[in-house]
């Protein structure tokens, strides 16, 4: 089983990205949970969201993702907020929104194993015309993790976003491409 | 034997579209967190024409209450959803149903109580309604809000019980998670619960009176045979989730048993956690410690029966609260007591109250409860007192 813990700020979607990916992992025969982290829904503070997805069995931990096996941080601001780094487990993997050069970012978070970065928020501005990076740093996630096929995202963001599905499929394969991984 | 469609839903969606294929006909429900999700789908549902139902918008969860017991008395199928403080506004009209005998079915995001306010799970709210006469059923997942609600449609409106019915999913836990379950065949559902037809309705051609004024010579006597009928009503729950498993192929008891054959300890849990608590059976046992659990799926009428066969072989009872008694300890571990009371002399049962207002309990919290509590009945056995502990506080 994989536990994912989505960091981000409130009316970034983090929650929203959980949820997709689980959508889509069931689509693809998987066994996945989303759950959010139960903060206060205020634009702006902290929120935490939860994905744990299981190619095997049927996923009975209800309880918040302690240890995650990889951490998706959707505000490069949070890095200094909180101690969330160190409660990845040793051989986890970071994906991080950062404008940042991917070496300086691997040399700053030393103590990661695997490190994803992209520059979601240029991307999101650009297809989107919009600063919410989430569906942008799903790409990411794939990039990283291969945790689902980046196709398996389109049925559930049309459901989700109706119009503007293509362009959040768009921004999610643009970033899968730029992420870089080392 | 399992049938349908597999799907990722939201609990809270699992409990809307239940209702949906109930084909109720009035609902009336006001949002509040974390209910909020399943009258806002519902809402959404007859909106757009795929639930043909009159929802009937209220200003508050009292109004929502009293439409339903109207719509009920009138001969509807009816439906209604809330949580924490919505259901404690609620409180006084919950009584009208089941001393009425009308099968409004009603599902609570399970929330804790205020001061200090708090939108998150835990049992509070469920528990400060125990008394009032209505079925009460616990989900572990999304699957069982589903089936529950389903199952509770068929129950509640069965000619042998008429009592109202409440499934309880535990607030975030189950109502904001997305997990895999299985979607039933929406005809097999329709198929499993009969046309609703109350034996005396509210009917301008054979008038009847309802909720009459009960003075001292007949108050008792109402209440008495409100009282047995509700008792009665244990048979039909099973009896219909027996018929659910077989058409379904998911199987439910009023308490669940895991890893119970050769148990020494159980742990007994209502709600979401109780999965979570089958993992830390499981690395208890690899520890050599005879661990079980006990889920209470059914907590009105409590199953005495089913509860006491559960325990006979157990040495000690672990029971996790999560709600306060004041001044009493934790409502459940009270009465599970009872229920043992003259019957289990032998058996030590050490209570603990944790999960308040949303603090999580993670397989480390099960596991840390079941070693202590060996370590209480030491003192059990030394003739000391033993006090309800609240796990995971910092003082």
């Amino acid at each position: 089983m994989i536990g994912i813990c989505i960091y981000g700020r409130g009316g970034q979607g983090g929650v929203t990205l959980a949820e997709l990916v689980a959508h889509a992992a069931i689509a693809e025969g998987k066994h996945a949970q989303s759950m959010p982290s139960f903060g206060p829904e205020r634009r702006g503070a902290p929120v935490l969201a939860f994905l744990r997805v299981n190619e095997r069995e049927r996923i009975k931990i209800r309880a918040e993702i302690a240890e995650p096996d990889v951490l998706v941080v959707l505000d490069p601001g949070l890095l200094h907020v909180g101690d969330v780094v160190s409660r990845l487990k040793k051989d986890g993997t970071a994906v991080v929104n950062t404008k940042r050069a991917h070496d300086e970012m691997k040399s700053k978070l030393d103590v990661v194993s695997k490190l994803a970065t992209v520059d979601a928020m240029r991307i999101a501005n650009k297809v989107l015309g919009l600063p919410i990076v989430n569906t942008t740093m799903i790409g990411a996630l794939i990039k990283a993790t291969g945790i689902v096929k980046l196709e398996s995202l389109e049925e559930p963001m049309e459901e989700r976003f109706g119009k503007v599905a293509m362009k959040n499929i768009e921004t999610m394969r643009k970033a899968y491409d730029e992420t870089v991984v080392s | 034997m399992t049938k349908g469609k597999i799907v990722g839903l939201e609990g809270s969606f699992a409990v809307a579209e239940a209702v949906r294929m109930a084909n109720a006909d009035v609902i009336s429900a006001y949002p509040i967190t974390p209910q909020t999700h399943i009258v806002e789908r519902l809402a959404e549902m007859v909106a757009d024409g795929e639930l043909d139902a009159e929802f009937i918008c209220v200003e508050s969860e009292h109004s929502a209450m009293s439409a339903c017991v109207g719509a009920s008395a009138a001969g509807a199928r009816v439906f209604t959803c809330s949580a924490g403080q919505g259901l404690e506004l609620m409180h006084e009209v919950l009584y009208i149903p089941s001393s009425m005998r009308l099968p409004v079915v009603a599902v609570v995001a399970n929330r804790a109580l205020s001061a200090p306010l708090s939108v998150w799970c835990d049992h509070s709210d469920a528990m400060a309604i125990r008394d009032i006469g209505w079925i009460q059923m616990f989900a572990e997942n999304n699957q069982q809000a589903f089936d529950l609600t389903v199952c509770a449609y068929r129950v509640a409106e069965d000619k042998e019980v008429l009592f109202p019915a409440m499934v309880h999913l535990d607030g975030f836990y189950l109502s904001h998670v997305i997990e895999d379950m299985v979607m039933p065949d929406e005809e097999e559902v329709v198929g499993f619960i009969p046309e609703y037809e109350h034996p005396f309705v509210l009917d301008p051609d054979r008038p009847v009176s309802m909720g009459c004024y009960g003075p001292p010579f007949i108050y008792s006597e109402t209440k008495k045979a409100q009282e047995v009928a509700f008792e009665n009503t244990k048979s039909k729950i099973l009896e219909t989730w027996k018929e659910f498993g077989d058409v379904f192929g998911r199987h439910y008891s009023p308490v669940e048993k895991y890893r119970m054959e050769d148990a020494r300890i159980a742990l007994l849990t209502m709600g979401s956690s109780g999965e979570t608590a089958m993992l830390a059976v499981e690395e208890l046992r690899e520890e050599g410690k005879d661990v079980g659990l006990i889920s209470l799926r059914l907590w009105r009428p409590f199953p005495f029966k089913e509860f006491r066969d559960a325990v006979k072989d157990v040495e000690l009872l672990v029971v996790l609260d999560r709600a306060i008694s004041s001044g009493m300890g934790g409502p459940v571990c009270s009465e599970v007591k009872s229920a043992l009371y003259d019957k289990r002399k032998d058996l030590n049962i050490v209570g603990f109250i944790g999960g308040l207002g949303g603090r999580d309990i993670p397989v480390k919290g099960f596991k840390y409860m079941v070693n202590r509590a060996l370590e209480k009945v030491k003192a059990i056995e030394r003739g000391e007192e033993i006090e309800t502990e609240m796990i995971g506080i910092r003082e």
